[in-house]
């Protein structure tokens, strides 16, 4: 005895070479639903997770996104730089409990290179607050160590005790390199799922010393300065790129950030990464509800594709309609038919749709972290993609309601015998 | 002799048209009985079957079956009622084309209860039964599992024939059945399907425009006589 669900997959099957370019579109159509979803997700979270425990960003004055991107992100280039002395007196505001300088420009093989203090790998937190680790060696203790962030050591197979060079410079804009002043890996981080993976972090005087024979951004033509001579210069960086701020108190934070933005020695500009995220994200907003509509548009193409193919077909099949009313089928019993038909595609279409989703994070994820540091981490399905699934399939129900009543009014008009 | 069918009054027009284009005033047809129903292409053979075959509802007048007036019952009712007494066997493209030869003929049990229950008061099962019909109309083992559209149009008639007789229905409603088949498999087809009512008893209703078949059969009706709609051509 064949059940009505099994005539209808049976009838589906039977025309599968139409129907799977159906299932295929319903697939790609809904892979791209979620994808937009997940990346959007992913990337907030991502971001949100590299700024934790840091009550203020300092640097010189520029709009407050592009400063967290360079800083926080390695993203872009910083409009300039800030002074010493400013970092100095910053250090020295009775509200600021620690302030890690950051130092950025040079990288090694695309990989950006931060110049920083030891202090930062107490003060820096990733997720919900969560100290650096370390999965080998320690922080750096000489002027020519690195310690590498996972993806970097992963990527490039380093370990510890290994020498690397850095590149002035980074990406298409590599001048030369400092290869006359390698460089010891003495740590490897854990991994964060920030863009801390992605850098390779030095002391800020290491900054200094391999650019002591530098000029405007080159070498010193015919000036060369060993790398053991580089200890007798005096080695304190007299700009940096931006600061990470912590206070003794949260709600001093509006107080410092106006005086920092006050500050008579020159230009800064203190940022609360929080804030200055959600600006971001209301920048990005108006791309991402766009990207949205046309992936909801997508879809609705999908389901009206699928529509039209089944009315199509369904002309052909009034002998076949007409057979089942006469061995005894009710009319409601053809419109199941043609609508349990419908859904069959549209379920085949939303799990070929995961699979490509899921196969699709799998294949980009390695890519996505290496260059954005957003981590498309492999998971189970969110309420919310669930909600789109459910909207999707109602979607799709109603649009099947469109060939199974017509095929209901066609069973009703033909009788037992079809006019064509 | 009791009536399988009775037929009062009867008037029949397609939706939207004004005159109906069937008009009986009363025709009987005796259980058992094997009644050639002629009449020329578009005379209302098939509008008549339908009527019978319960999936058009008359305009006026009575459809009794089975002693029953299919006039009072709803839309689930009179299909239950073609699924369980009526079987129907078309000109052609009478089987599903992707379902199998077997599932073909068992679809008449998918969908009625009663001839299923005939079938195991019979001691029989469906797919039993399937196989016994398949087997007497000469359709070999090895074409069961085959989709329908792979057989001949013979071979798919005979199918057909299988489903409409399986579970035992009270009444067969053939269509045509041998106009797609050439003369010497057309004389095979009816004397197979005349034997096989005979043997069961069933009522047989077979339409056709060529009356070189009517003697095999009981009684001919001429629908163009039994008809009394006004033609719109004048021959009534």
């Amino acid at each position: 005895m064949v059940p009505l669900p099994l005539i209808a997959a049976r009838s589906a099957w039977n025309r599968r070479t139409t129907l799977s370019l159906v299932v295929l579109s319903i697939a790609l159509s809904v892979a791209l639903l979620l994808g937009v979803e997940r990346l959007r997700h992913d990337a907030r979270d991502g971001f949100a997770h590299s700024v934790s425990g840091t009550d203020l960003i300092v640097g010189a004055r520029t709009a407050p996104v592009q400063l967290l991107l360079n800083a926080v992100f390695r993203i872009g280039s910083a409009s300039a730089g800030m002074r010493w002395q400013s970092f100095a007196d910053l250090s020295a505001m009775p509200q600021v409990a620690w302030a890690v300088p950051l130092s950025l420009g040079d990288s090694h093989r695309g990989f950006p290179v931060l110049g920083t203090t030891p202090d930062y790998f107490d003060r820096v937190r990733h997720g919900r607050g969560t100290p650096l680790r370390f999965v080998a060696g320690q922080r750096f203790a000489h002027l020519f160590d690195a310690v590498l962030g996972a993806e970097v050591a992963e990527r490039l197979g380093y370990r510890v005790g290994q020498t690397i060079s850095l590149e002035h410079g980074s990406g298409a804009g590599i001048v030369a390199a400092h290869d006359d002043k390698p460089f010891t890996v003495t740590g490897i981080l854990a991994r964060t799922g920030t863009p801390i993976d992605r850098t390779v972090h030095v002391g800020l005087e290491a900054i200094e010393a391999i650019h002591l024979d530098w000029q405007g951004g080159a070498p010193v033509p015919g000036l060369s300065i060993p790398a053991d001579m580089v200890r007798k210069f005096d080695l304190t960086p007299k700009t940096i790129t931006a600061a990470m701020v912590g206070l003794h108190s949260r709600a001093a934070v509006f107080r410092v950030q106006r005086s920092v933005n006050a500050y008579p020695g020159e230009a800064l500009i203190a940022i609360l990464p929080g804030v200055a995220l959600d600006e971001l994200w209301s920048v990005v907003a108006v791309a991402e509800t766009t990207l949205l509509a046309i992936s909801t548009m997508v879809v609705v193409v999908g389901l009206a594709g699928l529509v039209a193919v089944i009315l199509a077909g369904l002309n052909e099949r009034r002998r076949e309609l007409a057979v089942l009313r006469a061995v005894g089928a009710s009319p409601r019993q053809v419109f199941a038919l043609l609508t349990i038909e419908g859904l069959m595609v549209t379920a085949g279409g939303l799990l070929l749709g995961l699979a490509l989703l899921v196969a699709a994070s799998a294949a980009a994820a390695p890519l996505v972290q290496a260059r954005l540091g957003i981590d498309l981490a492999l998971r189970g399905l969110s309420t919310g993609e669930l909600g789109w699934l459910a909207v999707v399939a109602g979607a799709s129900l109603l649009a099947c309601l469109i060939p199974g009543y017509r095929a209901y009014r066609l069973s009703l008009a033909d009788g037992l015998t079809p006019r064509l | 002799m009791t009536a399988s069918l009775r037929i009062e009054a009867l008037a029949y027009a397609w939706p939207g048209a004004q005159a109906p284009c069937l008009r009986i005033d009363a025709l009987e047809i005796a259980r058992g009985e094997r009644v050639f129903l002629h009449g020329p292409s578009g005379s209302g053979k098939s509008t008549l079957l339908g009527l019978i075959g319960l999936v058009l509802r008359p305009g006026a007048g009575t459809i009794t079956l089975a002693g029953q007036d299919t006039g009072r019952l709803s839309g689930t009712a009179r299909d239950r009622m073609r699924a369980d007494h009526i079987g129907v066997i078309f000109q052609q493209f009478n089987l599903i084309p992707y379902l199998s030869v077997l599932d073909n003929v068992l679809l008449a049990c998918r969908f009625s209860a009663r001839r299923r229950a005939q079938l195991q008061d019979a001691g029989s099962t469906p797919t039993g039964e399937a196989a016994r019909l398949l087997r007497q109309l000469d359709l070999a083992a090895d074409h069961w599992t085959r989709p329908a559209a792979r057989l001949s149009v013979g071979q798919q008639q005979r199918v057909a024939m299988a489903r409409a007789l399986i579970g035992g229905p009270e009444l067969i409603l053939a269509d045509e059945p041998t106009s797609a088949l050439d003369a010497p498999r057309q004389q095979a087809f009816l004397e197979l399907l005349l034997g096989e009512c005979t043997a069961r008893g069933t009522t047989l209703v077979f339409a056709s425009h060529d009356r070189s078949l009517a003697r095999l059969l009981d009684r001919e009706l001429d629908l163009a006589a039994l008809n009394r709609a006004a033609d719109p051509d004048g021959s009534a």
